[in-house]
């Protein structure tokens, strides 16, 4: 795609910063998206939810290019994503994702795995770079913890500090993968608190979770996906008062 | 201080002519185990690195793309695993130390291969240990997450980025359990470079019983303590470098 230098320059606030077209992923035979696309305006916070094997991760392992896809395209401020001349890091310096199980560097403290990506891969000075961890490692709520390993710290507060460790590079768009899944009931506030101030500070956050309640309260737009493709999406209030498809009301029926 | 050691181990000989300690009160050949020991030393040490670096390019080299480099890797620890460590070290020396290439002597008139037996035996004793330490980190590096090196991915760490910042220090800690039985293993090893007459701790005291008879059970209980602190100063030292490097919930529960 040689056009993507250009597009990336005409990118502009007012145009979508993550757009989705069309998008088919199969693993094997098995085709886990066919045919997904949505739009996210820069500082929308969209939830996307459905029940498991619907296609939800996945999909958003294809934003940042974790998994590649067979069809359709993924634009991130113009650029293609799923470009084969993609230049990896530039892209994941405008996303950073959140996993469900933390996957934070064990053999490093909170401090260092906030520190680790900017100092090794974008080779900033170690004096600015500790003095931003230390702000983020605030701002997520976990000073004095600075100094603690992953296996010290709770489940809540491991991925307050993944959250941390995305945010030290900076990046344009959040994705949130089940970020509270593994999480005990209590802790869940926690985490949900500090997405909700970044939504707050204009984060564009792409969410997958199962928190209907926090759901409904940060999200602009609810997309609810089921066997792959996405069956409907609104706004919250439209969204879970008057589902239209009986697949999303036989969903919200089990859950809510 | 050293003569009342040398008088009573002179006394304890003629007491008891089956325990003649004769390198303890006989300055030359004292000098023969303080050499015999200075040469396994150092070809512990020597061979402990080779055989370390060999076992990181190796487990480095198995998760290549290609085919063909995982085949050698394969073949290579394949190779020495599964034969006698003594008939690798005869055959290094005997078989393709004939097709070195040698040199002319210091003295100007003897002809000596480029790598001397002390060499031979270096080289085939580390790619010995070196195929059992690929094999060991090998198994460290598939014990780290997948989802740990797909976080680095995603904060845009390259392939080698990732392994020296997250796979090799955890596969490492995994590692060094195993690790340390097969160096210590290889410090014991190092006595078979006997049979190709490398002048290490064995050789020289197999020689001083040769020459004094009577020094057979005294050299061989100095044998045996001297392998116990030798191979004692490696594990302590290793299980200090273990201990140093656990963290909180990673392996061993602190």
């Amino acid at each position: 795609m040689p056009a993507s230098t250009t597009t990336e320059q005409t990118w502009t606030q007012d145009q979508p910063i993550v757009s989705i077209k069309d998008v088919r992923k199969s693993f094997g035979t098995f085709e886990v998206l066919k045919g997904v696309s949505m739009d996210i305006m820069k500082g929308e916070v969209i939830c996307i939810i459905g029940p498991s094997g619907s296609g939800k991760s996945t999909l958003i392992r294809c934003i940042n290019a974790l998994n590649d896809i067979q069809a359709g395209s993924i634009t991130i401020e113009g650029q293609e994503v799923h470009d084969a001349d993609l230049d990896k890091l530039a892209l994941r310096k405008k996303v950073g994702m959140v996993f469900q199980q933390y996957n934070l560097f064990p053999h490093k403290t909170a401090l260092e795995n906030v520190m680790m990506a900017p100092l090794k891969v974008l080779k900033q000075p170690k004096e600015e770079v500790e003095k931003r961890a230390r702000t983020l490692i605030k701002k997520v709520r976990l000073e004095g913890k600075e100094n603690s390993y992953p296996g010290e710290l709770s489940g809540g507060q491991q991925q307050r500090v993944a959250i941390a460790r995305s945010l030290a590079m900076d990046p344009d768009v959040m994705l949130f993968d089940e970020v509270t899944a593994a999480l005990d009931p209590e802790t869940v506030k926690e985490v949900l608190l500090t997405i909700k101030e970044l939504a707050a500070d204009g984060m564009t956050c792409i969410l997958v979770t199962h928190e209907m309640a926090f759901a409904r309260e940060v999200a602009d737009q609810i997309y609810f996906t089921d066997k792959g493709v996405i069956v409907e999406h609104g706004a919250p209030d439209v969204f879970f008062e008057n589902a239209s498809d009986p697949r999303t009301k036989e969903f919200l029926g089990q859950i809510l | 201080m050293i003569d009342i050691i040398q008088s009573f181990f002179r006394d304890l000989a003629e007491t008891y002519p089956k325990w003649n300690f004769i390198f303890f009160y006989e300055p030359a050949q004292w000098e023969r185990v303080v050499s015999g020991l200075y040469v396994t030393i150092k070809l512990s040490v020597v061979c402990v690195i080779l055989s370390v670096i060999i076992g990181i390019a190796g487990a480095w080299a198995q998760g290549s793309p290609s085919r063909i480099i995982r085949w050698v890797v394969q073949s290579y620890i394949q190779f020495f695993r599964n034969t006698p460590p003594l008939i690798q070290l005869l055959f290094f020396y005997f078989a393709l130390g004939q097709f070195t290439p040698t040199v002319t002597g210091p003295d100007g008139w003897t002809e000596q291969p480029i790598i001397s037996n002390v060499g031979w035996a270096i080289i085939s004793l580390s790619f010995f240990a070196g195929a059992f330490n690929v094999e060991i980190f090998r198994s460290g590096i598939e014990a780290v997450p997948n989802s740990t090196l797909e976080a680095a991915e995603s904060l845009g760490f390259t392939r080698a980025q990732t392994y020296t910042n997250v796979t090799f220090p955890l596969a490492l800690r995994v590692s060094l359990p195993a690790l340390n039985n097969n160096l210590i293993n290889l410090v014991k090893t190092t006595t078979q470079a006997i049979a190709i007459a490398v002048p290490e701790l064995l050789y020289e005291m197999v020689s001083i019983w040769n020459d004094y008879s009577s020094a057979q059970n005294a050299a061989m209980t100095v044998l045996f303590f001297t392998y116990i602190a030798l191979v004692g100063i490696l594990a302590f030292g290793m299980h200090k470098w273990e201990k140093r490097l656990l963290v909180p919930g990673f392996g061993k529960a602190s």
